[in-house]
């Protein structure tokens, strides 16, 4: 009899869904969704963005309530009205977004998801002991705001594990992570999961969900359409599983001869431009023509002053501070920079690339207005601005309901597409793009890069600031890591080893490298 | 009693509205929402106050009705911008407006009844106490209650966990959400308590310091007490500091006029509004141009489920 009962705990999940839906208006981003986590399992959660893997572990934390369905708890049907009762259950969650008070102490934040009140002098002593024994070193009376991007993370595991729960859900952990950091964290959900914990992972890098996971759910457009054994499987037949095609990776033709110099940027310095944000400490770079060149980093290293130190937004303290084909062009605007052939491509696509509300040959307009002659003498040529946005339609294949929707209207990849498009077709002799498949599909994200290898072989300079690595091995013929506004000096395609890079986009050996 | 005494005793009594209101106010942003409509709170809580205590004849039954007036203009308040997601400053100018004409109909029939002002309050031996024993010891309920109110506040932000909740709310709604807590109510119980805080101080107005109704007699204290959370840079003890400034100076400024100063008594009218964007221009330099607002200020919260 005994032996029957462990048999039996053994199968029973610890946490089940049984076919949950949920839909938000006429979407719907859980369809029927089955999902069985045994007690002491990684289990992953593994689909495209969109494809409803946040949404279903909201509904299993009690944050959004299924249309249909049932969550099950040991066996037995539960309900979850609020992520306090999801806790009291024995379920914990590290949200893709972090959901920590900038402006509070790290023992603060953490008391704030303790069910049981505790003082907070208290708070910070059990906070240093459990974040002792799991490895997570923190200082209780920090504030948030001060904190890496890791240390946070850190701050949501502690608080979490605070609670002694008995599944762990983390959305999207290491997508904001170094590679190193990534490492600590795998380090701590073996730990975790030594405890006899259960952990579901959700993520789309699928060499991590290898090594971390014993069992795995696929979603696509909110169904379940498999579940299977990771470790059995290659990366390349999980993506297929998730994209439901092949994807293959962007074709690097032979580099070509890099070209006289284009871009060059030097000792440039810019304040941060909020308080407690990061500015620039003496950048140089240079960019040839013919070539991609990455800038690797993690979030709020300097990226944004960066960008907007390029694009014109923010003008160079002197006018000699960057130069584009000899001539210094650090004081002129957007729009003279333009009309010399530049083009950028900035990060957030919705509210900065593109109007929200605007229709797409009104973005091209924008964009466009000095360079295109959509407006000679002042009037807009609807005709021309129309024109345009077929061709990068065409060009780009964006796909959208009408001929010229509003900007809002479309999905995030084919948006995306569309702002790429827009600056490519003008064969710019420079292109500055940011974040250029951020949040994007498989699908899109390869066009994409595609045409900003492309663009590079024409004979234009690239240069691609990204947080996502993988992305910037693919196409960057050479990567300098940006960190605390500081960059290093790059590393041709050969020497950048993900451990190399990992180690300067955390700071390590910046001396050294420089 | 010397001349400096008499000036202190004035200032107090005109900074205490001003600092209930505040505090109140300073409430209600630190759960992150932005309620302009202080004026049209206030100004209900002199109408409701005065007529009540003449109806009834019972000054406790005056502050009682002042401080619901204010709550009721509140929830108003809360069910447009929590419930609906309205703007805030749109709805918060709307509700000074209609609370200035509201009072006007309320307060029509009071129009300048006299009634005996609320006495003050002795504490024994001590306000025998030469000079200060007068001003800190013989005053009227509502300046020992101004005091208490901003301890209070102070402690309950500071030291228990509802006011780290309340806080939590107006830095970030939805991470507080995430965590399970119930920020809209939680909001709307703070604006709750800043629409008392009003009402409290409209009562002072109308039944201690100028005991009848005019209409429009707040006179432009609720947009003050809005600058003072700003001076306060939203740390309630700060919020004292900001309301005496302002008081001290309406004082000063009616002293000069008294003593003939030659300056026209329209720009010395204005001298306290001067002084007060003065004092957060300077502060904002001082800080750098930062801010010490809660993040989510003003920001609408709409849950989904
Ligand atoms: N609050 C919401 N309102 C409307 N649509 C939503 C909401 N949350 C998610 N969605 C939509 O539901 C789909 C699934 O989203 P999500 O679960 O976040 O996907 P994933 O985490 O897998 O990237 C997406 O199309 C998204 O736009
Ligand atoms: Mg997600």
């Amino acid at each position: 009899m005994p032996g029957r009962v462990r048999h039996l705990s053994a199968t029973m999940p610890l946490l089940e869904a049984r076919r949950v839906t949920r839909r938000f208006g006429a979407l719907v981003a859980n369809d029927a969704v089955d999902l069985a986590v045994p007690g002491g399992q990684a289990h992953a959660l593994l689909g495209e963005n969109g494809a409803g893997k946040s949404t279903l572990v909201k509904i299993l934390y009690g944050l959004l309530q299924p249309d249909a369905g049932e969550i099950a708890w040991r066996g037995a049907p539960v309900p979850i009205p609020d992520p306090r009762a999801a806790r009291a259950l024995g379920i914990g969650m590290v949200f893709q977004h972090f959901s920590l008070f900038e402006a509070m102490t790290v023992a603060e934040n953490v008391a704030l998801a303790l069910d049981v009140p505790e003082p907070l002098p208290r708070v910070a002593e059990r906070l240093v002991a459990v974040s002792r024994a799991y490895g997570l070193p923190l200082e209780p009376q920090r504030e948030v705001w001060r904190l890496s991007v890791g240390e946070r993370q850190r701050v949501e595991i502690v608080r979490c594990l605070m609670q002694d729960p008995r599944l762990i859900i983390l959305d999207e952990p290491t997508s904001v992570l170094t590679p190193q950091e990534a490492d600590g964290l795998f380090a701590t959900l073996d730990h975790l999961r030594a405890e006899g914990r259960a952990v579901l992972y959700i993520s789309h890098k699928l060499e991590e969900v290898r090594r971390l996971c014993e069992a795995a759910t696929i979603l696509r457009n909110g169904r379940v359409v498999a579940t299977c054994d990771p470790r059995v499987e290659t990366a390349a037949s999980l993506a297929r599983m998730m994209v439901g095609t092949d994807v293959g990776a962007a074709r690097r033709n032979a580099t070509a001869e890099a070209g006289p110099v284009r871009l060059s940027v030097h000792a440039l310095s810019l304040p941060p431009p909020e308080p407690h944000g990061v500015g620039l400490d003496g950048a140089s770079l240079e960019l040839r023509a013919g070539e991609v060149l990455g800038i690797a980093g993690v979030a709020g290293n300097g990226q944004d002053v960066l960008f907007a130190a390029l694009s014109g937004e923010q003008a160079a303290p002197a006018a000699d501070r960057i130069i584009l084909d000899g001539a210094p062009i650090g004081r002129e605007d957007i729009t003279a920079r333009r009309r010399r052939g530049a083009a950028f491509v900035p990060e957030e696509r919705l509210g900065h690339a593109a109007v929200p509300r605007f229709r797409l040959s009104e973005n091209a307009l924008l964009a466009g207005h000095a360079t295109e002659g959509f407006a000679p003498g002042g009037l807009v040529r609807r005709s021309r601005t129309l024109d345009f946005v077929d061709r990068i339609s065409a060009a780009f294949d964006v796909r959208k309901g009408a001929r010229d929707p509003e900007a809002r209207a479309l999905s995030g990849g084919n948006l995306q597409k569309f702002v790429v498009g827009r600056e490519i077709l003008r064969q710019p002799r420079l292109l500055v793009v940011c974040q250029p498949t951020w949040g994007v599909d498989a699908g899109a994200a390869r066009v994409i890069r595609q045409a900003i290898l492309d663009l590079a072989r024409s004979g234009a300079a690239v240069l691609v600031i990204s947080q996502d690595l993988d992305e910037l091995l693919e196409i960057a013929d050479r990567i300098a890591v940006i960190f605390h506004g500081r960059l290093s000096a790059p590393l041709t395609a050969a020497q950048a080893t993900r451990e190399r890079i990992g180690l300067l986009m955390g700071g390590a050996a910046m001396a050294e490298a420089a | 009693m010397t001349l400096i005494e008499a000036i202190l005793l004035t200032v107090i009594t005109a900074s205490t509205p001003l600092l209930i209101a505040a505090i109140g106010e300073l409430i209600a942003e630190r759960a992150g929402v932005l309620n302009l409509g202080v004026e049209g709170m206030m100004i209900m809580g002199a109408a409701a106050g005065i007529a009540a205590a003449i109806t009834t004849g019972s000054s406790a039954a005056g502050v009682a009705a002042a401080i619901l007036a204010g709550m009721a203009l509140a929830a108003i308040f809360g069910l447009l911008v929590l419930g609906l997601a309205t703007n805030q400053v749109a709805a918060g100018l709307a509700l000074a407006i209609f609370g200035l004409g509201l009072s006007g109909v309320l307060g029509a029939p009071f129009v300048g009844v006299p009634r005996a002002g609320i006495g003050k309050i002795e504490v024994p031996f001590l306000s025998d106490i030469p000079f200060l024993g007068p001003l800190l010891f013989r005053q009227d309920p509502f300046v020992y209650a101004s005091f208490a109110l901003v301890a209070g506040v102070a402690w309950f932000l500071g030291r228990t966990r509802a006011g780290l909740v309340l806080r939590a709310c107006g830095e970030n709604a939805a991470a507080a959400h995430a965590l399970g807590y119930k920020v809209l109510r939680i909001r709307f119980l703070a604006l709750l308590f800043g629409g008392a805080c009003a009402g409290l101080a409209g009562a002072y107005l109308s039944l201690v310091l100028t005991p009848f109704w005019t209409s429009g007699m707040t006179s432009g204290r609720g947009w003050i007490a809005l600058a003072i959370v700003v001076f306060a840079s939203w740390m309630s003890w700060r919020a004292v500091a900001g309301a005496y400034l302002f008081g001290g100076v309406t004082i000063l400024q009616l002293h000069a006029q008294g003593a003939g100063v030659p300056i026209p008594p329209q720009a010395m009218a204005a001298l306290p509004y001067l002084v007060t964007i003065l004092a957060l221009v300077l502060i904002m330099q001082a800080r750098g141009g930062g801010s010490t607002a809660p993040a989510g200020l003003g920001t609408p919260f709409v849950p989904d489920r």
